[in-house]
């Protein structure tokens, strides 16, 4: 099969409002910062993928609002609906085509213009489910006590995540919470639904990213190092909510297992040298850990607690600080591939990692992680 | 963002996204819902092929792929698997519900998935997973989920 490589990465800063950048504000920002780290111009780019929802913008055909600011002007532009991780999938197909060599893949969020647990309501089921009033934080409250209920994780331990990674923030100037705190501060702040404390939450953040993906043939023609797909699959679970394990996540497992398999990793516990995964609630960092196979069941929690996650430890897992450190919706995957593209090429500033040869991407979509799609990204091709 | 606009508020657009929606539910549902409204009967689809049975019901087995499905009762009764309890007035929340809002996902008996459903009459303190619970039927009820009114504990 023919290879691609990320030859460029642009983020905004993550912020709680953005109330002076319009959609297309952010999108020009992180577009041209993309442009800049891959020292390409418009021109340069033969297609674009957006990535957006259309209930979180507030308009239908969300996409194509940011079609302008993004060069698609006269180009080939589609949209995918769903996390960034997505778009950059679709994204690195068209570059694999033959019918592109590049593809500028963006995301765009602002949870500051509407109320998130509306939009979230809106996931569930119209006639069977939604007028019970249940939202993403209710939800994923009840996969946090039924993956504490199995596996013994306690709230201290998922506590630790929020504080390693509100820690790891303060060396990420774009991140939206750097904060010095403790395990008791989460404990102690709000309870919004049990388990989960406010600090166990993602923040409301605005933000953009964008992503350069690059047939093998032309990756090396720009300035930039390109960091190299080795593997990367996605995976969805059942629709209706009651149908799934909640205590379980196979759909991650199963997406993990095909990105392994097409990278050639055997052990992906001894060969990812660092991870970014998606963090919306403190347990989900434990959780999807464990479905990886990048801690055995039932032991994150335990690992955590001696240090093999932190930035020094045996695998970094969210050094950027993660999505509890800022959380544009639809963008967060992008923010997560784009910072494991810096730890690898060495880029990474404060947060850099020792040892980033093979980095490892997972963004989400749904309610409590409905489907995933993990990426495995290399320093070499 | 140019000098002339510093120190100047940002402009806001207040605006809603509100359309009127209607859905049809479709004859699976219908027939769901004109048990539960008519009857109290709590009514799924089992699958000719892998035996299981599913609620909500499905016209087709979502891991068979086949239209081969009966209707079969299951009971009023079942295990509460998890839960949530909402202890701030989220958005979502409707107007008659007031926190604290226990959810539950509940598998019923003769089921082999569960349904989200309210847990009443008890404190959250006192809920826990594996606890046995049993349906409440609204009074009045018009062929929506809410005609269960919520799921109790079974003494």
């Amino acid at each position: 099969m023919d290879r691609a490589a990320i030859i460029g990465v642009g983020m905004t800063k993550i912020e709680k409002s953005k109330v002076r950048d319009t959609f297309a504000d952010m999108a020009w920002e992180a577009v041209n910062k993309a442009l800049a780290d891959a020292g390409m111009t418009i021109d340069d780019i033969d297609n674009v993928v957006t990535t957006s929802s259309d209930f979180w913008d507030g308009r239908t055909i969300s996409c194509m609002a940011v079609g302008d600011a993004s060069g698609a002007a006269h180009k080939n532009v589609t949209c995918v609906e769903g996390d960034g991780t997505y778009g950059a999938f679709y994204g690195m197909t068209r570059s694999l085509s033959g019918s592109y060599k590049t593809t500028l893949v963006t995301g765009h969020s602002k949870g500051s213009q509407s109320i998130s647990s509306l939009i979230t309501n809106s996931a569930f089921d119209p006639i069977y489910e939604r007028s019970l009033g249940m939202d993403m934080v209710t939800a994923c409250a009840m996969q946090a006590r039924s993956y504490m209920h199995r596996t013994k994780t306690t709230p201290e331990q998922m506590a630790l995540v929020s504080v390693k990674n509100h820690g790891n923030a303060m060396k990420n100037p774009l991140a939206q919470l750097p904060m010095n705190i403790t395990v008791n501060d989460v404990l102690k702040s709000e309870m919004i639904a049990d388990p989960l404390h406010k600090l166990d939450c993602s923040p409301v953040s605005d933000g953009c990213a964008a992503v350069i993906i690059a047939h093998e043939s032309v990756a090396t023609k720009f300035k930039q190092k390109p960091v190299w797909i080795k593997g990367v699959s996605f995976c969805a679970d059942s629709f209706f909510f009651g149908d799934r394990d909640l205590s379980r996540v196979k759909s991650l497992t199963e997406a993990a297992k095909k990105a392994y398999a097409m990278a050639g990793i055997k052990d992906p516990k001894k060969e990812i040298d660092v991870a970014e995964i998606y963090d919306a609630f403190s347990y989900q960092e434990l959780m999807w850990l464990e479905e990886m196979g990048l801690a055995d069941d039932a032991t994150a929690g335990k690992l955590l607690e001696k240090g093999d996650f932190n930035i020094e430890g045996r695998l970094p897992v969210n050094a950027s600080g993660g999505l509890l450190s800022g959380h544009p919706v639809i963008a967060a995957g992008l923010y997560s591939m784009a910072a494991v593209v810096k730890q690898i090429r060495g880029d990474a500033g404060g947060f850099q990692v020792k040892k980033a040869k093979t980095g490892l991407v997972q963004g989400l979509n749904g309610l409590g992680g409905q489907s995933h799609c993990v990426w495995i990204l290399d320093q070499e091709k | 963002m140019s000098d002339q606009f510093q120190g100047i508020a940002p402009m806001v657009y207040q605006s809603k996204i509100n359309v009127p929606y209607s859905w049809w539910a479709g004859d699976t549902a219908t027939r769901f819902f004109v048990a539960l409204r008519d009857e109290k009967k709590i009514t799924a689809t089992k699958c000719g092929t892998c035996g299981k049975v599913f609620l909500p019901p499905r016209k087709a087995c979502p891991l068979c792929f086949t239209a081969n499905v009966e209707w079969v009762n299951v009971s009023d009764e079942g295990t509460v698997l998890t839960f949530s309890v909402a202890r701030r007035q989220l958005a979502a929340i409707p107007h008659d519900r007031k926190i604290p809002v226990i959810w539950g996902l509940i598998k019923l008996d003769g089921a082999d998935t569960a349904i989200l459903h309210y847990l009443d009459e008890v404190k959250p303190e006192d809920v826990i997973i594996g606890m046995r619970v049993k349906a409440v039927f609204s009074e009045t009820r018009k062929g929506t989920i809410r005609d269960i009114s919520h799921f109790k504990p079974v003494k």
